[in-house]
């Protein structure tokens, strides 16, 4: 198995007759209802992933919008109150020549999450068609998604570390605007709809290709 | 098949949990890595001694965990006044009205969690080093540690704190605290501790106990 050598068609474990489990790898012949190891209910291949996918996927997008219309942070200085959106800060942060990390922000916050909903969108519409775009591509793109997921939360920790920190009396505040928990939300709801993508599914179309022959 | 009798595990068997290929097993030696052929996902990647080096990971994790709570993270100075502040107040900026629940999970993600991953993996993996029967539960200890590890942040907060830091450095003076040292160290461990565990190995050395 460590052999290196790539062979396009591999026997799959549903094409035996048994189902490995997700979370500790085991193996059951097909029937088995839980893993007798990890107890994780086993399934050759879960149909209601998509589903699952769909939920998270739309309850995510809809906290993503406010997320962008609220404020992000409310600064406060002597003579005036700021209220800056995720872009509007961003921008506000580029006039000010910081444009390293004016665009770090914008990967983060927006490039990040928008490429999320496509990626996953796309990976769902794809095995629901079963198309036979690229399998190693797909599941890269999975597992790219799955990884980079989390990486949006930077933006909450930096609106958390500067509100803790500028708190300098009648000086200056920075405070944490409502667009915050609907940011936190949207990438919480986003990781979970990912993780309930079942990426045995990329593969299917392939096994059946080559059963057809 | 008499459906009555408990299921057996196949044992000759290994099935990537990516892509559902099945493989004969054969296990790896150490510093090998078993790879599936279709989706390139590592299914065993076994290290000699990897159970010592966890262990020994893990207690310097816990140890600066709370030396990092308690010690000053950052301070700020302008114009004559200062603010210092811990992890903790960080992760609990967000206090006041609904925003309390996400300074709960932002102390969670970053802190808590991190930490309460650590100890399952001591529990479980303290009484296999050492030749013993698993822990009680220590299916159930590895199985959460498992599924809390996408939601452990340490590492993004600590990129958070460099962007923070750029951003302030127009408005005030910022110096950093012991904390934000030991914080950088906790991170870099937290990740090798992750990194160093091979899931396929730990499973199997959970076998020994039936229930």
């Amino acid at each position: 198995m460590s052999v290196a050598q790539d062979i396009p068609h591999v026997t799959t474990a549903r094409e035996m007759g048994v189902v490995g489990c997700l979370r500790c790898t085991q193996v059951w012949p097909v029937g088995t209802e839980t893993c007798g190891r990890c107890g994780k209910a086993l399934v050759s291949r879960d149909r209601k992933s998509l589903q699952r996918v769909w939920a998270w996927w739309i309850v995510g997008f809809l906290c993503y919008i406010p997320a962008n219309m609220y404020p992000m942070l409310q600064t406060r200085t002597l003579f005036q109150v700021q209220q800056d959106t995720i872009v509007g800060g961003a921008i506000e942060l580029m006039t000010h020549d910081a444009v390293g990390i004016a665009l770090i922000i914008l990967f983060a916050s927006v490039v990040i999450p928008l490429g999320k909903f496509f990626a996953v969108a796309y990976l769902a519409i794809s095995v629901k068609r079963r198309n036979s775009a690229s399998f190693q591509q797909r599941q890269m793109l999975y597992e790219v998604v799955e990884y980079i997921g989390r990486w949006s939360m930077i933006d909450i920790f930096v609106v958390a570390i500067m509100s803790s920190l500028v708190q300098l009396n009648t000086l200056a505040s920075i405070n944490p605007g409502p667009a915050s928990l609907f940011f936190a939300l949207s990438v919480i709801f986003t990781m979970l709809s990912a993780q309930s993508f079942d990426s045995r599914m990329i593969w299917d179309v392939q096994s059946d290709a080559a059963g057809e022959d | 098949m008499d459906h009555r009798l408990p299921p057996q595990p196949v044992t000759d068997l290994i099935v990537c949990p990516h892509c559902d290929a099945a493989y004969r097993l054969q296990r790896p030696t150490h510093g090998e890595r078993a790879v599936c052929v279709r989706c390139h996902t590592v299914l065993i990647s076994p290290r000699a001694k990897a159970g010592l080096q966890i262990i020994a990971v893990s207690i310097a994790i816990v140890v600066l965990v709370i030396a990092a709570t308690v010690f000053p993270f950052l301070t700020i100075k302008a114009a004559g006044n200062t603010n210092s502040v811990s992890i903790l107040d960080a992760a609990l900026a967000f206090s006041d009205g609904p925003l309390i629940a996400l300074a709960l999970s932002t102390a969670a993600l970053i802190i808590f969690i991190p930490l309460l991953r650590v100890l399952l993996a001591l529990y479980v993996l303290i009484p296999v080093v050492l030749d013993r029967m698993p822990a009680k539960g220590a299916r159930q200890a590895f199985r959460l540690a498992e599924a809390l590890r996408p939601w452990s942040m340490a590492e993004i907060f600590a990129i958070g704190c460099a962007v923070a830091l750029i951003k302030l450095t127009d408005l005030a003076d910022v110096t950093f605290g012991p904390a934000f040292w030991i914080f950088a160290i906790l991170v870099v461990l937290v990740v090798a501790q992750d990194r160093f565990m091979c899931r396929w190995t730990v499973w199997k050395s959970l076998d020994g106990l039936r229930k």
